[in-house]
């Protein structure tokens, strides 16, 4: 059994009768102590996805959903308290800014101490004993002495290990990564996803990782998820991806990267923009911008087929030859 | 545009800055720029590279003839511009502009496109407005932008066509340099492959020299000729690009390089991670500023300062470069 199972979950924001569509109808399922991958440009609802599943999304956002179950459990019908207790136990999420996701009025062990005292509860020595040992597990240097330190105190790296031994603190089954390694340094990227890597390895949790970035996809996660204007495009296992992706958005993506390009004049691109919140287009929303669009495309919205080895939302898929190189528009700009 | 070599040449440029660390204690001084010496041709790019503290960006703003520099030269087309006359360094500003890494925050809402094209001609030429608005109708089909676009105001569009603007603003007063500040680290990838590829064309045509800062190697990797890697305000790498790309000398290139998420599994190097982060530039090290870091220390690290010296084919700050 999948530990998450979401079906055609749909975010919109706005009038009832023209909606902002933020996410359309996303099929997802994350597996027992698997690493997923979405990756989508700004604006495709990879965060959004996020924070509906957390139970974010305030009014006048609506969420909907025909099945959104964790570990066999459906979030949507059951009671608010049972909801409120289970999200931040069971299901735990990092966000991208640790500068502003941390309390500047408070200590690290305040917080630490908190989000323990709600969901687990103890006595105040315990629970500081607790949050020491959080801090060493995620490998803070002198973690007695960052106790007392307030979050100005810290550096950026520094405080995303105090938002991941939050997010840990009650061992949780699946823990959410919104762009957690985007705010910092190279290094200190390589030192923090290699501490999310470990830590799900050694807790056997899901990890769902939400990033822009194709290369930190491509070196932690075991399965991706394409995102685009708010839809699924692609799933696939990162080796199928990356050597052989299906979609020509995913093609497209590939070789825009520089490191596709080497030994070329120009950056391979993707003509035009993601289109806007009001003007998607009625066929493909990727038509527009696709080097491959036929008729079809521009009036007809392709559904999400099961394909060999995930699933591809394109009336023609590319064929399992083809090399990315040769899928991009290799339009000037 | 004239092929003047060495358009741009910096020695041991340095820039201190005192900060007040409490009440009652003496001022400490930050050395955010070190010795920091290159050359830069006409035409070509070079790429700085390096973390948040690293001197970047004091380095861009030494150049743009924002500050002065504490102490070193700095000439720009044969002037020098490092202890200049407020009246000489006004005349040369035209010549280095800039274009910043946030386009959201780098553009003035509540002007319109025209006028923050234009701004830049009022403040150094004598132009008639008829004769601006001109020059900028020209920059802004340069730059693919469409002639409606001049009187609309900046929240109307998207995070690409903004940095489209803000190149153009730069290139207005028609620059030998432009100081390009992370210029792509916030836009999405391909439209960053799209502003790219424009910064190299308008190279091109215009024969403009770049000054690329940036912390993201693959970017680097593909617009760069000369890359300058720095580490709390010192170089600690320097040469040309595919030197530094195929054989990084010093430990601290190595771990920027393997730190680089890649997509390709075969360009992937062995994850060598350095150990914890930017020592405080207020509290700097003794001997190497890297050797906290750095998996190859030896004692002589912790005393002496490396300086930096040809390895090879090109220049590196290390004292055992020969043997890693």
């Amino acid at each position: 059994m999948a530990l998450l199972e979401i079906k055609n979950l749909s975010v919109h924001f706005g009038s009832e009768k023209s909606p902002m569509i933020a996410v359309d109808g996303l099929d997802l399922n994350v597996e027992q102590g698997e690493v997923l991958g979405i990756v989508g440009e700004s604006g495709s609802g990879k965060s959004v996805t996020s924070l509906a599943l957390m139970g974010l999304i305030d009014a006048p956002g609506r969420v909907s959903a025909d099945v959104l179950k964790f570990d066999g459990r459906d979030l949507l019908r059951m009671p608010v308290r049972e909801r409120r207790a289970m999200l931040g136990r069971d299901i735990a999420m990092i966000f991208q800014d640790p500068g502003t996701t941390l309390n500047p009025c408070f200590t690290v062990e305040n917080h630490l101490v908190e989000t323990l005292a709600v969901h687990e509860g103890g006595s105040r020595k315990a629970l500081r004993a607790r949050a020491l040992e959080l801090l060493q597990q995620v490998e803070i240097p002198d973690p007695s002495r960052r106790l007392e330190a307030y979050p100005h105190q810290l550096s950026g790296g520094m405080s995303q290990r105090v938002m991941i031994a939050l997010a840990i603190a009650c061992n949780p089954r699946l823990l959410i990564a919104d762009e957690p390694t985007t705010a910092l340094d190279v290094t200190v990227q390589a030192q923090v996803l290699d501490l999310l890597l470990r830590l799900h390895r050694e807790r056997g949790m899901g990890l769902m990782l939400i990033t822009h970035d194709l290369g930190v996809i491509a070196e932690t996660a075991q399965r991706v998820v394409v995102m685009y204007a708010g839809q699924v495009m692609e799933i696939g296992t990162v080796p199928e991806i990356f050597t052989r992706p299906q979609h020509p958005y995913t093609a497209a993506l590939m070789s825009a990267l520089p490191e596709n390009n080497v030994g070329r004049q120009r950056l391979q691109t993707i003509a035009g923009v993601v289109p806007g919140a009001y003007d998607r287009p009625r066929g493909c929303l990727l038509a527009p911008r696709c080097t491959y669009a036929e008729d079809r495309c521009h009036t007809e919205r392709p559904a999400l087929n099961r394909a060999a080895h995930g699933a591809v939302r394109c009336f023609f898929p590319l064929a399992a030859a083809s090399a990315p190189a040769s899928a991009a528009n290799a339009t000037p700009t | 545009m004239t092929d003047t070599p060495q358009l741009l040449q910096v020695e041991a440029l340095a820039k201190h800055y005192p900060v007040s660390t409490g009440f009652f204690k003496p001022r400490a001084l930050v050395r955010a720029l070190d010795g920091v010496s290159f050359q830069l041709d006409a035409g070509k790019t070079l790429a700085v590279v390096g973390e948040s503290g690293c001197g970047k960006t004091t380095l861009a703003r030494q150049i743009t003839m924002i500050e002065t520099p504490t102490a070193g030269l700095m000439r720009l087309d044969g002037t020098d511009i490092a202890s200049a006359s407020a009246e000489t360094l006004k005349r040369m500003r035209p010549q280095v502009q800039m274009v910043f890494q946030n386009p959201y925050a780098s553009l003035n809402p509540r002007k319109r496109i025209g006028s923050i094209l234009e701004e830049p001609l009022i403040i150094h030429t004598t132009l008639s407005p008829a004769g601006r608005g001109e020059k900028a109708r020209a920059m802004m089909a340069r730059v693919g932008l469409r002639p409606e676009h001049y009187g609309r105001y900046p929240h109307m569009f998207s995070g690409g066509q903004r940095q489209r603007i803000a190149i153009a603003r730069a290139l207005m007063t028609d620059p030998k340099l432009v100081v390009a500040d992370e210029p792509v680290s916030a836009l999405d990838v391909s439209i960053q492959a799209q502003v790219l590829n424009l910064l190299m064309d308008l190279q091109q045509e215009t024969g403009v020299a770049y000054i690329f800062v940036s912390h993201n190697l693959a970017v680097v990797e593909h617009i760069a000729d000369e890359v300058l890697v720095m580490y709390l305000g010192r170089v600690v790498e320097q040469g040309p690009k595919r030197m530094i790309f195929d054989s990084p000398r010093h430990p601290y290139t190595q771990a920027l390089l393997s730190a680089t998420p890649r997509v390709d599994v075969v360009q992937r190097k062995a994850r060598f991670i350095a150990r914890g982060e930017l020592p405080s530039p207020l509290d700097p090290p003794p001997g190497c500023a890297f050797h906290r870091r750095c998996p190859h220390t030896i004692d002589r690290c912790k005393q002496q300062v490396p300086e930096l010296r040809m390895i090879g084919s090109h220049l590196a700050a290390c004292h055992r470069a020969e043997e890693i």
